[in-house]
């Protein structure tokens, strides 16, 4: 008999997203009464490295700062329903997320929920095998923070069919937090092609959140969004022979239409007749958008070929670190001013050992090029804000450069207010692509 | 036949992986379809961008979405963990795109236009008579 479809939540789509949204995700679940799972994406390229280091002076740390905030108001109703959560919050720490779970659960008032963490991804100790191809081709030079293979979504289905309600993950590919659920719910193999491609492209789609259903989107007058402080967050219905409906939660905000659905189709991607994933080569060309109904759309056509030999790999080193501060000038012959500061700034830090960089902001900040190149002329009045940047291989260093912002108070041009600096430690990342030998997934039940 | 930005007849989206940016360019309506393909070229796309120097302007054609995929090299100042850019993600960059003069038919216009007002009429808001 052909399973019934699968609805898949998703109530976040990256470590930041809204933290109410994924309650009335598992509210809708729910209340359709079919059998559904629940996923959490909140894992960017640097997100993990930046846990690596967290993990460095709290060593119980290291996972997903907001896991618990996540979590805590959806772990009671989803256990009570049945919907297994999976989520890549484990970041460099799945066993201390696993952990932290239990304790939320224990405080909730509920009995020990059974809890997967998936390992392997951390490929540090195999970085050095001759074999790995880098992008930049050769490995960095800095110290390395991190390394973690993306991993395939056959490890999540596994720990489903051993019964898991929640699955941590670490780095892993991000549509294999969807992929994962309906291998195990449909028993699909790995020379499934299509229907993986199928759960693949559903997984593309729900990856980012709110960017399906209308976040990301809203352009008054020619993308109206209803309720933008209310959107509520993906679901997809995916059905045995890869047919993918794309809604939404039951929430006042968001939409879901051909618009919202075909701009997340090609988000991030580069070939569309080639999308890299560890289970298949996702071919988007002959995909199909309809709309079904208010809210409702209808996917068809993923296809799926073989997947790639090797794994990517993100590697993460030390980045230095960026010195910034802004300082505002309004009215009468403001831009003026504001360009005498910007060449006061250059003229302070012409010694200094930075890559430097200064906007005008409200003029063309984030249009233009690091050497000022601008694209269109620009008003000459009304406020501007000058912003530097520099980037230094000492905290010292970037401190100075944004000190000189702060000197501009009672050194600089007439008029200048509202001077904020930070400096902030950056991760530098790069990809690998690493022989799937030496990546090997471990699965571990921890409870009960 | 008449001169708009690609605004009045596309939307966009970006997308960055490293130091690459991608952005989906989507035709608001079949009409204006051939004049996105006609016109949102790999050249005027690379001179663009000319001042962020790209190594390389690759665009995929997805004509069952009405869609174009641009892939442009080398433009993110580094990328989101190196740029000195306040947009390193390059996310503002679909809406550099959407200032690429393009020209269509007024019937074209005329039926763009068109579908943005039925899609207009058919938010909830406007259904309950609040807009």
């Amino acid at each position: 008999m052909v399973p019934p479809p699968l609805l898949i939540g998703n109530g976040a789509g990256f470590s930041g997203d809204r933290l109410d949204a994924a309650e009335p995700v598992v509210r809708t679940l729910i209340a359709r009464g079919r059998p559904a799972a629940m996923t959490f994406e909140t894992l960017a390229e640097r997100t993990l490295a930046l846990g690596v280091l967290a993990r460095e002076t709290d060593s119980d740390g290291g996972y997903e700062p907001a896991l618990l905030p996540l979590l805590r108001p959806v772990l009671g109703p989803c256990l009570a329903a049945g919907i297994p959560i999976v989520g890549n919050f484990g970041a460099a720490n799945p066993h201390g997320a696993a952990a932290a779970i239990a304790r939320l659960a224990g405080e909730l008032g509920l009995g020990p929920p059974r809890i997967a963490v998936i390992e392997g991804d951390d490929v540090r100790e195999a970085i050095h095998d001759p074999r790995i191809a880098w992008e930049a081709g050769r490995r960095p030079d800095r110290r390395i923070i991190a390394a973690n293979a993306y991993l395939g979504a056959f490890p999540i289905a596994e720990a489903l069919r051993a019964g898991a309600e929640i699955v941590v993950t670490g780095r892993i590919a991000d549509p294999a937090l969807v992929l994962g659920p309906l291998i195990a719910h449909f028993g699909w193999g790995e020379h499934d092609l299509d229907a993986l491609a199928a759960g693949t492209l559903a997984g593309h789609l729900l990856e980012c959140g709110a960017q399906v259903t209308g976040g990301y989107f809203g352009d008054p007058g020619v993308k109206d969004v209803p309720a933008p402080e209310a959107i509520g967050f993906p679901i997809a219905e995916v059905t045995a022979d890869g047919m993918i409906t794309v809604t939404k939660a039951d929430t006042p905000g968001g939409l879901v239409d051909r618009r919202t659905v075909t701009e997340q189709i090609l988000y991030e991607v580069h070939d569309p007749a080639a999308y890299l994933t560890p289970d298949v080569t996702l071919d988007l060309t002959g995909v199909t958008v309809e709309e079904r109904a208010r809210d409702t759309v209808v996917l068809r056509g993923a296809r799926g070929h073989a997947r790639p030999p090797a794994l990517k790999a993100t590697v993460s080193t030390e980045g230095g670190f960026l010195g910034e501060g802004e300082i505002t000038y309004a009215g009468p012959n403001a831009l003026a001013r504001a360009e005498m500061a910007a060449a006061t700034l250059k003229a302070r830090l012409a010694a200094l050992p930075i890559r430097l960089r200064i906007d005008l902001l409200g003029l063309q900040a984030v249009f233009d090029s690091d050497d000022g190149a601008r694209g269109a002329s620009a008003p000459p009045d009304g406020e501007v804000r000058v912003r530097l940047a520099a980037q230094a291989e000492h905290r010292a260093t970037a401190e100075a450069a944004a000190r000189e912002v702060l000197g501009l108070y009672c050194c600089g041009p007439a008029g200048g207010g509202g001077v904020r600096t930070a400096v902030t430690r950056r991760v530098a990342t790069t990809s690998a692509l690493i022989p799937r030998d030496l990546v090997r997934p471990r699965i571990t039940m921890v409870s009960p | 036949m008449i001169t708009v930005p690609l605004h009045a007849i596309a939307h966009a989206r970006s997308g960055d992986k490293g130091n690459r940016l991608n952005i989906a360019v989507i035709a608001h309506h079949a009409a204006v379809w051939d004049a996105l393909v006609e016109q949102v070229t790999e050249t005027r796309i690379a001179a663009l961008f000319a001042h962020r120097r790209p190594t390389a302007v690759r665009r995929y054609l997805l004509p069952k979405l009405h869609a174009l995929n641009l892939v442009i090299d080398d433009v993110l100042e580094g990328g989101v963990n190196a740029a000195l850019n306040l947009d390193g993600h390059g996310k503002t960059l679909s809406f550099l795109v959407l200032t690429l003069p393009v020209t269509v038919g007024e019937d074209a216009l005329a039926a763009v236009r068109a579908g943005l007002a039925a899609q207009a009429h058919r938010s909830p808001a406007n259904a309950l008579g609040l807009a």
